[in-house]
């Protein structure tokens, strides 16, 4: 193994070892099932192999032993009866019911194969469209295998690209890097480090950590950090317990996150409390966000967020004063419409107090390999990727910065034809029916129109059972290896395989038989360790090294920009056109959206849509994370379930009696497009005005055929309330900020 | 016999529930039944910014401490993956001094 300077943490046991009667397998997690973080795992398999037990590594510094609910009942997920153990096909006019013929690998491969290739022959290859879902180990394989076929039209399952690729464009654009918080993650002494600073103050925004854990966050690094002496702000609809800690918790009306960033940054301006120093040595465009925050005081941000003016003052003043100051922002800033300028505005909080690579501030984190996005860029011409990628046309910033297509557009191209006709689709660990999708019913026609479906997964869903016409059987983490790079700060970390279930394949494993038949050349590896070390060779490790070494922490420095450690040219600055972090953005003006950041009222809401604000009286929003439950999966699973077994809609207490509802109620949730069927828990966590349900729910219990009800479908699913709207850049959508009314099911509904 | 206890600093109790799902695993609990279980204490207003809003785990006379994991040499399950922290495990009386340390503690001893 080659010295490239990385840390490994001192393994008290080997990879493997004996414990009683089990094996014990050190190892990382990443989804499915679960989230996306990675933490370090320790499996317990019997001498059957068979999976019993899992528990958290107490030598990995990133989680420390710790871990939620979801890891811990991980065997009941590996285990369950229900799992597809087997590939299945069904012919296409008998999509939607119970009617799958079992058939051998080496059949299902052959069948896709023969129909795509067919397919690329009489169509061309942009006729097949590529799914993926949320950051299950998918987008190196899955964007890989779009590319060798040689199609542009990969994509991820939602409007607007909403989820986390908004807030990580919006950075790269502004400042050329992503920027996240630090909380001692990049180094594997963590706390002990040196070098690190306790942050002063951690704003929270639109994010409730302790229970979502997303986007490379271990949600108790913040009690982790509070225990050291960081103080919090919160910004969100919901007094979350992290709120009722907070020096200042600001209940903001949902989608007005704009409006609040630019009126805290008006505060600092106004108040000459930001970092004049730093503002002048590496910001672009100051004196024109001045001039487009200045009419957002406090008082006229009042009116459009809900939040007093004091309070927008105090945490304006309490962030600017921090020493080292984070911006802790989650998913609801992507799911709001205008969700780049909402970013941009939030960014800027940061940059205009110089936090900016600082310990206990915004770190720009180091990447053992960045193919997150894509791997085999190469593989399809550029002309192709810009003439025939899906929504080009319609949103610039898509032809010059986004590789996925527009998954609104791909909608809109399904149904048309224009300006071709979709002929087929590979849906690979995606739920666009019951998780991510706006307008099920709307989706599930568009998607129908394809000739030829295939959908991989762990379990059958309702995505699966309406639409696929071959159905592969995808492996948990603990039936496969893996690279685990992470996402947020990377780390070379390796999922190990420790069971077998059926007939399951990896995600890795199906992409590269898959290749092999599309574009072999492309796939030039025997098995998928040889591709792993094959990705691995800049780090002088190969796959069986990193599993025994990991986890291998990255060398890191703080203010890379006056280093010269950020730029590619090895100049100090940032990685724009100005070289500046830009608050004025030359590549937004560059692509004709507004290069400064702006507020826009949500819509529908109670001033943009007046009218419908008196038959839909409450604002909704979305997506509220449960425990034991990541989006769609984990339904079956009986522990889990058990921790949230309905579908809720929270409200406050008066809301509730207005409306003749009490709580444990079954009500309806409804707006002119549609009703879900929701639980009503009463809390006073919410302002009387706002009403916030969870997402994601179908009922696997449930009558599974299309004709009788796709698993209940059509009653849980509140994505029937939301429609396929992204913002102006393409990015963004509306999953936050909705109307509704709400009244009790009756007998029998 | 020294005593053996957990003292809960909840404090910073989270909710998570981690710990009950550790012990139900465990101990292979069923659905519905527990050796700890987190109760939540609010949110109501005090008065103005102030709120009771806290998380508190209770253990049931199911909780044997885990035994079997302690006698070799590891913690409590529930201790072991408690995501905010917040357990510890030890002789009663070295507990009972932590008492003195900060306030929002209980001190427990199961069995």
């Amino acid at each position: 193994m080659e010295d490239r300077g990385y840390t490994f943490v001192e393994h008290e046991k080997p990879l493997r070892y004996e414990e009683g009667d089990l094996t014990v397998t050190r190892g990382s997690a990443w989804t499915g099932p679960g989230c996306h973080l990675g933490c370090g795992v320790l499996m317990y398999t019997d001498e059957d192999g068979r999976l019993v037990k899992v528990e958290g590594d107490r030598e990995n510094p990133f989680n420390q032993g710790r871990l939620c609910a979801r890891c811990l009942a991980l065997p009941e997920v590996v285990n369950h009866e229900n799992r597809l153990t087997h590939p299945m096909k069904r012919a296409r006019e008998m999509r939607g019911k119970d009617a799958w013929e079992r058939i051998s690998w080496d059949e299902a491969f052959d069948l896709i194969a023969d129909t795509f290739l067919a397919l690329r022959d009489q169509y061309g290859p942009e006729c097949v469209t590529f799914w993926q879902g949320t950051g299950r180990d998918i987008a190196p394989w899955i964007t890989r295998l779009a590319w060798s076929y040689g199609s542009p039209n990969y994509t991820v399952a939602l409007s607007g690209t909403a989820c986390y690729a908004p807030r990580i464009a919006g950075c790269r654009v502004s400042s050329g890097a992503f920027w996240l918080g630090d909380y001692s993650q990049q180094f594997a002494d963590r706390y002990d480090n040196p070098e690190w600073n306790v942050p002063g103050m951690i704003l929270i925004w639109g994010n409730n950590p302790v229970v979502s854990n997303s986007d490379g966050l271990y949600g108790h690094w913040v009690t982790d950090c509070m225990k050291r002496g960081s103080k919090i702000i919160v910004v969100d609809p919901k007094r979350t317990w992290l709120a009722s800690k907070s020096e200042v918790f600001l209940q903001l009306r949902p989608g007005t996150d704009a409006a609040l960033a630019m009126g805290m940054l008006n505060v600092m301006i106004e108040e000459g409390i930001y970092d004049k120093d730093f503002v002048d040595c590496w910001c672009y465009g100051f004196d024109e966000l001045a001039e487009r925050v200045s009419a957002f005081t406090p008082e006229k941000v009042e009116s459009i967020t809900w939040v007093p003016a004091d309070k927008i003052r105090a945490a304006a003043r309490a962030f600017a004063a921090a020493d080292g100051a984070i911006v802790q922002w989650g998913v609801a800033v992507d799911m709001t419409k205008e969700t780049l300028p909402a970013g941009q505005a939030i960014s800027a909080l940061f940059e205009i107090t110089g936090n900016v690579d600082v310990p206990g501030g915004m770190i720009a984190p180091p990447s053992i390999l960045y193919y997150a996005a894509g791997w085999g860029r190469e593989l399809i011409p550029e002309e192709i990727r810009q003439q025939k990628k899906i929504g080009n046309d319609v949103y610039p910033l898509f032809k010059a910065a986004m590789g996925p297509a527009s998954t609104d557009e791909t909608i809109n191209t399904l149904e048309t034809g224009k300006p071709y006709k979709l002929r087929a689709g590979w849906l690979q660990t995606t739920n666009p029916l019951a998780c991510t999708g706006p307008d099920p019913k709307r989706t599930l026609a568009a998607l129908d129109t394809l000739e030829f479906i295939v959908v991989v997964d762990l379990f059958m869903t309702p995505t699966a059972m309406a639409l696929a016409d071959v159905l592969l059987p995808a492996c948990t983490f603990p039936e496969r290896d893996g690279i685990r790079v992470g996402d947020g700060v990377q780390r070379g970390e390796s999922i190990n395989k420790v069971t077998t279930i059926g007939e399951c394949k990896s995600d890795m494993e199906i992409n590269l038989e898959m290749g092999k038949r599309f574009n072999a050349d492309a796939w030039p590896w025997d098995t998928v360790e040889d591709m792993f070390t094959f990705i691995l060779k800049d780090t002088g490790m190969t796959f069986p090294e990193l599993q025994e070494n990991a986890p291998a922490y990255l060398p890191f420095t703080y203010k890379k920009h006056e280093k010269g450690l950020i730029r590619a040219d090895g100049k100090p600055g940032f990685e724009t056109g100005t070289g500046r972090i830009e608050l004025w953005s030359t590549l937004y003006s560059m692509v004709g959206l507004d290069p400064l950041p702006y507020f826009e009222e949500p819509m529908p809401g109670p001033i943009s849509t007046p009218d419908a604000y008196e038959t839909y009286p409450l604002v909704l929003t979305t997506g509220a994370r449960q425990l034991g439950l990541f989006h769609s999966e984990h339904r079956q699973v009986p522990h889990l379930r058990a921790m949230h077994p309905d579908p809720v809609i929270e409200m406050n207490p008066a809301t509730a009696a207005r409306y003749g509802l009490e709580d444990g109620d079954w009500a309806w949730v409804e707006n002119e497009r549609g009703r879900a069927k929701r639980r009503v828990r009463t809390t006073n966590a919410l302002d009387p005005r706002v009403c916030s349900t969870d997402h994601a729910w179908w009922r696997p219990e449930a009558p599974a055929a299309l004709e009788d009800g796709l698993f209940d479908l059509w009653n849980m699913n509140i994505n029937q309330l939301i429609t396929w709207t992204p913002g102006k850049s393409g990015l963004g959508s509306n999953y936050k900020t909705l109307l509704c009314r709400v009244y009790k099911v009756r007998e029998g509904e | 016999m020294t005593a053996f206890g957990i003292l809960v600093d909840y404090e910073w109790c989270s909710g998570c529930r981690a710990c009950e799902v550790a012990c139900q695993m465990e101990h292979k609990l069923p659905v519905g039944r527990y050796g700890v279980v987190v109760a939540q204490l609010g949110p109501w207003q005090i008065e103005g910014d102030h709120w009771q809003h806290s998380f508190v785990p209770n253990f049931t006379d199911e909780c044997d401490l885990c035994a079997a994991r302690t006698e070799a040499g590891k913690l409590p399950t529930c201790v072991h993956h408690c995501q905010a922290a917040v357990l510890a495990y030890g002789p009663v009386e070295e507990l009972a001094r932590k008492l003195d340390e900060k306030p929002r503690q209980l001190l427990v001893r199961p069995r």
